[in-house]
């Protein structure tokens, strides 16, 4: 196992490049989810706001 | 109208493409994590040292497929910016953005990675080497179509300009791909070939293949992601996106309770 993680003596690059890879990709799929999150909560903003000015206020 | 054109427009209406992209997104990114994970053993562990550069080469499991997708991203960004520019489809301006991010996110990848092989390999982290500058520019053209895109207020406005842009970056593509052989200096030239066959055993190139297989799956995953959050912005007003916004939780989103107050 140590040896497998050793990668012959090249662990540190062969590593980190991996932990690269997966940080940017987990990044890259997480940001789709908030950018959603943030585009519905506009869009729910302006259809209340809207809707208000049509109904008349008691 | 025959049968295809039919489904071409059909799947050009966003809220058709949205429905789809819902269901096809999660089967995407699930191929892709079960395709990576056969692919990484195959690499990390099936695939034997290499006999010059011991076991550094595995870093090709991912750099070269990040490589790959670098560059199949740009010429998928581009052909849809060309298609929104001269046919004015709006699914096509959105795909075109949405996948910005992502190429950028893989060629980010690439320039990482490869500066971490180099390191141990020419005893450098970066030189001004053809390939390795020719794909600096790449990232630098991803982030100005990003950036074009963000400062311009109307969505359809900023990506026509953006797309613009893109198009015109698309010079750089053949440099990236032909820099290897047009100046002999530090990077390798291609190991994988699709005419005549590959420099490389069998056995390191299946994980290989197969992570570029798993690499495109995530790749569409996200795209179709980020495609429907960009048509919901761009339709906003429309009734398919609205009963979407009405239909998704309020809690989902904090800055919703605050503004319905306004």
């Amino acid at each position: 196992m140590s040896d497998f993680l050793a990668m012959g003596g090249y662990g540190t690059y062969v590593w980190s490049s991996y932990a690269v890879f997966f940080i940017v990709l987990a990044i890259d799929a997480l940001a789709p989810r908030a950018q959603r999150r943030r585009v519905l909560a506009e869009l729910r903003g302006r259809l209340l706001r809207r809707r208000s000015r049509t109904l008349p206020t008691p | 109208m025959n049968v295809l054109t039919y489904w071409f427009h059909k799947l050009g209406s966003p809220p058709v493409f949205d429905r789809l992209a819902r269901v096809l997104a999660p089967w995407c990114y699930g191929l892709a994590l079960v395709l990576g994970a056969i692919a990484l053993y195959g690499g990390l562990a099936l695939a034997p040292a290499d006999y010059q550069q011991g076991d550094a080469y595995r870093i090709i499991f991912i750099h070269v497929p990040a490589a790959w997708m670098s560059l199949f991203a740009y010429i998928f960004m581009a052909v849809n910016a060309f298609i929104a520019l001269v046919w004015r489809i709006k699914l096509s301006e959105v795909l075109a953005m949405a996948s910005a991010p992502t190429g950028a996110a893989f060629t980010f990848i690439t320039l990482v990675t490869g500066s971490l092989w180099g390191k141990p390999m020419w005893g450098t982290w970066w030189t001004w080497d053809a390939r390795l500058t020719s794909e600096l520019v790449l990232l630098f053209l991803y982030l100005g179509v990003i950036g074009l895109y963000h400062a311009i207020e109307d969505r359809r406005q900023a990506a026509r300009a953006a797309g613009f842009l893109a198009l015109v970056g698309v010079v750089n593509l053949p440099i990236v791909h032909f820099s290897v052989n047009w100046w002999n200096t530090l990077h390798q030239g291609s190991t994988v070939r699709l005419l005549g066959p590959s420099k490389i055993d069998a056995a390191m190139l299946w994980p290989l293949l197969l992570m570029a297989l798993a690499t495109h799956l995530w790749f569409f995953g996200t795209l179709l992601a980020r495609t429907r959050n960009g048509l919901l912005e761009i339709d906003g007003g429309k009734d398919w996106a609205r009963s979407i916004v009405l239909a998704s939780q309020p809690g989902a989103a904090g800055a919703a309770t605050e503004r319905s107050h306004v």
